[in-house]
């Protein structure tokens, strides 16, 4: 007699968490292409640096916590870890940033919790607010997009920028982004629409400053299309569900446009708002962190579309330029309230009874 | 004897008001960026602690129970008062960067606990010794998380001694060692929570070492006959 199983779908889809991270990490790879084209060869240095760090220090204290390594470690969450901050800080900071950085995101964020599934905070961003109010200078000291350099450095001088802070005729990082360009500064253009919309200059005379593409920043608008594809992609495969991201970008840009209406002499507007900064890496790479996010389909909304505001806010009244890695932090606390009020209805339970 | 022997084990470790009882947290996240406030702010503490005790003790048997706590508030208030005009006085530098923090000592529930659970229920004697124990393991604490605040943030220890110990004291300043980027986490508020986080983890990893190292192996279980469960007709 043939014994088949022909009710109920029971379909598995064959995703482990290595699986999963692995397919996350590949869709990172557009964004990083753009972002080295765009800012030179200190991603992928950072890339190393903090894949080195994160999996010395996960496989340190596994062992203190006596714990078998491999296992955990080729899971790939911690590499993922790795890879999320390494495009996060600018490409040619010191290298001291990045590996300060991924240790506190394992040791601290990660493992002190108890390892993946237990973190309460996502460790890539919490490790680079840690690096913002840490090392201010560094971290808001961008490179100057390539295109617009009349001298590119040399991979060995970035590897000389990183390590030693200075290439080998002695140009530090700061020094080289004044000089190659008359006037142009190492911020990133949220920070320097900022920086000109509170020196009493409009929107319209801050985006005509050199170093500025049509919509977002020249380089910053192609990094975030790239990531946007990635993230596709990712919804595609079913890596992640579309609520955070669509909640996310949709509040992002709902609140700019309102603002943008109100007083467009002082808004960038929406477009700027989606396209520049870390919008479209936060909104499908790192606010969908399995671990941290909100777990219910309605709980997903309300977390993205809160992220969203959030960084709508800071970006525009707070001190700091972009905000994705502190709504995340932030909403990251206000997960277990969210998933607490909105938890499904078990069938057969509540309703009208 | 073994009664004082107790309450110092209790005051320093078992019961260390700042790792144990977490009270007074507020002075102790604040002002513990450098080691000068912070043994600065735990001498003041502690100077309080042991006079409140010492008094309340002596009036614990005039006072009426349903008025005992704005007594015991009044009586550390005063001695408050007296170690800020003294600090003024005779520290005026470390009077300036403590600032705000030395008057709300009266607010440190560490003190008022102490009050409440200790002096007002035993004699001068024992309330004393039990003001300067805990007292000692609050400012030991503050120390220990001044030091190490400021040894990550600027890379120095007793930065700024002279404030509270005299000009003398400048040769105290040690520079570890010396970086120029200040790491700032160290010295703002998130560094203070992260390091009273660590030292409670250390604590509590030796609490545990010294637990399985005394703890006696048990007896193997020899295995008894099986206990018959149910009845047999």
């Amino acid at each position: 007699m043939k014994l088949t199983m022909a009710s109920s779908p029971h379909n598995h889809s064959h995703k482990s968490v290595s699986k999963i991270m692995m397919t996350v990490m590949a869709a990172c790879i557009p964004g990083i292409l753009v972002q080295t084209y765009f800012f030179g060869f200190g991603v992928l240095i950072q890339l190393a640096l903090a894949l080195i760090t994160v999996s010395l220090t996960e496989a340190a204290v596994l062992k203190l916590r006596s714990r078998a390594i491999w296992p955990s470690l080729s899971d790939g969450s911690a590499w993922l870890t790795a890879l999320l901050l390494a495009i996060s800080v600018p490409p040619l900071a010191p290298w001291w940033v990045t590996v300060i950085g991924a240790f506190f995101a394992i040791a601290i964020v990660k493992q002190l919790y108890g390892g993946l599934g237990f973190n309460l905070f996502n460790p890539a961003m919490a490790a680079y607010v840690l690096l913002l109010i840490s090392f201010p200078v560094q971290m808001t000291s961008w490179s100057p997009i390539q295109e617009i350099v009349t001298q590119t450095l040399s991979l060995a001088d970035q590897f000389a920028m990183i390590f030693t802070e200075a290439t080998s005729q002695g140009v530090t990082l700061d020094k080289w982004s004044t000089s190659v360009i008359d006037g142009a500064t190492s911020a990133t253009p949220l920070d320097s629409v900022k920086t000109s919309v509170s020196q009493g200059y409009t929107v319209t005379e801050a985006m005509s400053y050199i170093g500025f593409g049509e919509i977002a920043g020249l380089g910053w608008q192609y990094v975030n299309l790239a990531f946007l594809l990635g993230g596709l992609y990712l919804l595609k495969a079913k890596v992640i569900n579309w609520h955070i991201p669509v909640s996310f970008i949709v509040s992002l840009g709902l609140a700019s446009g309102v603002g943008y209406i109100i007083a467009p002499q002082s808004e960038p507007g929406t477009l700027f708002h989606l396209f520049s900064g870390a919008t479209m890496l936060g909104a499908f790479f790192i606010a969908t962190d399995p671990v941290s996010a909100s777990t219910t389909n309605l709980g997903r909304l309300i977390y993205g579309a809160a992220i969203g505001l959030t960084v709508y806010v800071i970006r525009q009244f707070g001190g700091y330029p972009d905000a994705v890695a502190f709504a995340v932090v932030i909403m990251n606390m206000a997960v277990p309230l969210i998933d607490h009020y909105t938890q499904p209805r078990t069938y057969g339970h509540g309703a009208n009874s | 004897m073994s009664q004082l022997k107790s309450l110092y084990l209790e005051g320093t470790w078992k019961n260390n008001p700042a790792l144990v009882q977490l009270l007074g947290l507020c002075p102790l996240l604040a002002v513990t960026s450098t080691v000068t406030n912070a043994l600065g702010l735990g001498i003041a503490t502690l100077l309080v602690l042991v006079g409140s005790n010492l008094t309340v003790s002596v009036v614990r048997n005039w006072v009426p129970k349903d008025i005992r706590i704005p007594v015991f508030v009044m009586i550390i208030a005063a001695f408050v008062t007296v170690i800020q005009l003294l600090m003024n006085a005779y520290t005026f530098g470390l009077y300036q960067s403590l600032g705000i923090f030395i008057p709300l000592i009266v607010t440190n529930c560490a003190i008022i606990g102490r009050a409440e659970a200790f002096a007002s229920k035993n004699t001068p004697l024992l309330s004393v010794w039990d003001g300067l124990m805990m007292g000692l393991g609050f400012a030991l604490v503050l120390f220990v998380l001044g030091a190490m605040r400021e040894l990550l943030g600027q890379g120095t220890l007793f930065d700024g001694a002279e404030l509270l110990l005299g000009d003398w004291a400048s040769v105290l300043r040690i520079e570890v060692f010396s970086f120029d980027h200040q790491f700032l986490v160290a010295i703002l508020p998130p560094g203070a929570f992260l390091g009273l986080g660590l030292l409670i983890a250390a604590k509590n990893v030796i609490d545990h070492q010294i637990k399985t190292k005394n703890a006696v192996p048990a007896p193997e279980q020899v295995k008894g006959p099986r206990a018959r469960v149910t009845n047999l007709n």
